[in-house]
């Protein structure tokens, strides 16, 4: 991925930054100027939650040069909070350890493994929600 | 030993305002670590290390761990003047890590940013830098992180122990914060233990050396002397938090220093995951903020090769309770754990296996 591309995509990448349309309230992720519901080119950024649930996955069997880690894992269409559907890789679960409905949040990550030459590039996947043991803070 | 004036003050007092841990969920069982190189099983020091993830490295970890302490309270990011990433296992050998932290969470372009070195004692120099950046007043907030996933030479002893996790400490004002820094204090020798050449991948370590003249003497001489110059002994102290190169080291050297063995336990983690090098002192207190009362007082003391301490008094304020919102503890991190016994799958998790 060259420079410039990497700086445009740094804020959906990093931060699921959307737009969202001043006029019709309606979020687009990814960003657009003009608003796909009423057409108002007024939209302003807003940072989308990372928390939502599993719509539908599928498991990669093949995957291209520089992302070789990929394969075997879980990519999953996700419904977040905002009601903004997403495409994402899903990071931190066995194949056989996800569902539809599943509550999944945003985790930063490498994308691509080609790390030892080229630029690392980071951006969001989705794992399911980290379990907080009941009673952890009564350990001591 | 005369310790008058060693102690380092700073204008405005200064607190811990938040603070968040990262520890990945990978673990390696060391018996399979071992058994590649044929050694006896049953002489491991710990059971399991941490291991990253294959999209894992110094950088996301640090991310989520700051992103937790973010989480836990409710600051403008454009309060947050400066990031400091301390770290021996860096994603990029040249370009800062602390960059890439600042841009996810959405602190750039006005802050500074750098990362630190200095063996395991990275975390807790960014930690003295941010304090006297929020005690001068140059900064109302500033953020020090420690996280390592630490590299270590396959077949060598460091193997069993060496992990990957760390923490992130947010720094403000005292009058707001959820612990206050009492005083800290820097005791820092030439002491070649542990080095790494730049054509090298993996560290050398004295064996002998870096016990008695290295970790011991840099911890024992910090931290009596920041107890002499704060007028405190061990028992003013209710949690102590040192760096964790092994559970043998760290267990001998709260005893020489006459911490016993309860004072130690929350924050005393290498058993349950192994050393996390710039990330094992910070990611020990973190454990200890978990579990603290108000009015607690913490030592922390931690060690980097090459070589030196930095060790600090903390005393724990009523604020701390609010902190505890559902943000993940370190013990959920360590209950968070996938095992594996493959060497070779190992060997991919820590990015040894390299292609073309
Ligand atoms: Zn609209």
């Amino acid at each position: 991925m060259n420079l410039p591309r990497y700086r445009r995509l740094q804020p959906a990448f990093y931060r699921l930054q959307a737009a969202r349309c001043t006029a019709c309230r309606q979020v687009h992720f990814p960003s657009r100027t003009r608003c796909l519901g009423c057409g108002s080119a007024s939209m302003e950024p807003v940072r989308l939650s990372g928390q939502g649930r599993v719509l539908s996955f599928a498991r990669m069997l093949h995957a291209a040069r520089g992302f070789q880690d990929s394969v075997g894992s879980l990519t999953a269409l996700i419904e977040l909070r905002e009601g903004v559907r997403l495409v994402a890789q899903l990071t931190d679960v066995e194949p056989d350890g996800i569902g539809i409905g599943q509550e999944v949040e945003m985790v930063l990550r490498r994308l691509r493994s080609d790390a030892e030459q080229g630029l690392i590039v980071y951006g969001y996947k989705f794992r399911p929600v980290l379990k907080r043991q009941a009673g952890a803070q009564a350990q001591s | 030993m005369p310790a008058q004036g060693t102690l380092m003050r700073t204008q405005h007092a200064v607190g811990i305002t938040s603070y968040g841990a990262y520890v990945p969920r990978w673990r390696v069982r060391t018996e399979a670590i071992a058994a590649c190189w044929g050694r006896e099983t049953s002489r491991v020091p710990i059971r399991a290390k941490s291991v990253p993830g294959p999209d894992e490295d110094t950088a996301t970890m640090s991310i989520e761990a700051a992103q937790n302490a973010l989480r836990r309270v409710d600051i403008p990011p454009g309060q947050i003047r400066a990031v400091w990433v301390g770290s021996e296992s860096k994603p990029y050998a040249v370009k800062p890590t602390s960059t890439i932290v600042a841009e996810v969470l959405g602190l750039t372009p006005f802050v500074s940013a750098a990362d630190m070195e200095f063996a395991c004692k990275a975390g807790s120099e960014a930690m003295q830098t941010a304090i006297a950046y929020v005690g001068s007043g140059m900064a109302p907030y500033a953020l020090a992180i420690g996280m390592d996933t630490a590299q270590s030479q396959p077949g060598d002893s460091l193997e069993y122990t060496a992990a990957a996790g760390g923490a992130a400490f947010l720094f403000g004002r005292a009058e707001q914060a959820a612990a206050e820094i009492e005083g800290s204090l820097s005791y820092v020798t030439d002491t070649p233990d542990f080095f790494r050449h730049a054509h090298q991948h993996y560290p050398q370590h004295g064996q002998r050396f870096t016990g008695d003249m290295a970790y011991f003497h840099h911890s024992l001489h910090a931290t009596r002397a920041l107890l002499d110059e704060l007028g405190r002994t061990p028992k003013d102290y209710r949690w102590a938090v040192f760096h964790q190169p092994n559970p043998k080291f760290v267990r001998r050297l709260a005893k020489e220093l006459g911490f016993g063995k309860e004072q130690i336990e929350p924050g005393f983690l290498v058993p349950l995951i192994g050393n996390t090098y710039a990330g094992s002192s910070l990611l020990g207190l973190a454990a200890v903020l978990d579990i603290a009362e108000p009015g607690d007082r913490i030592l922390f003391t931690s060690y980097g090769s090459g070589a030196g301490s930095d060790s600090m008094s903390i005393v724990v304020t009523p604020r701390l309770r609010a902190l505890r919102n559902g943000v993940p503890s370190v013990r959920d991190y360590i209950a968070r754990r996938r095992e594996i016994g493959d060497y070779g799958l190992y060997l991919r998790l820590m990015k040894k296996i390299h292609r073309e």
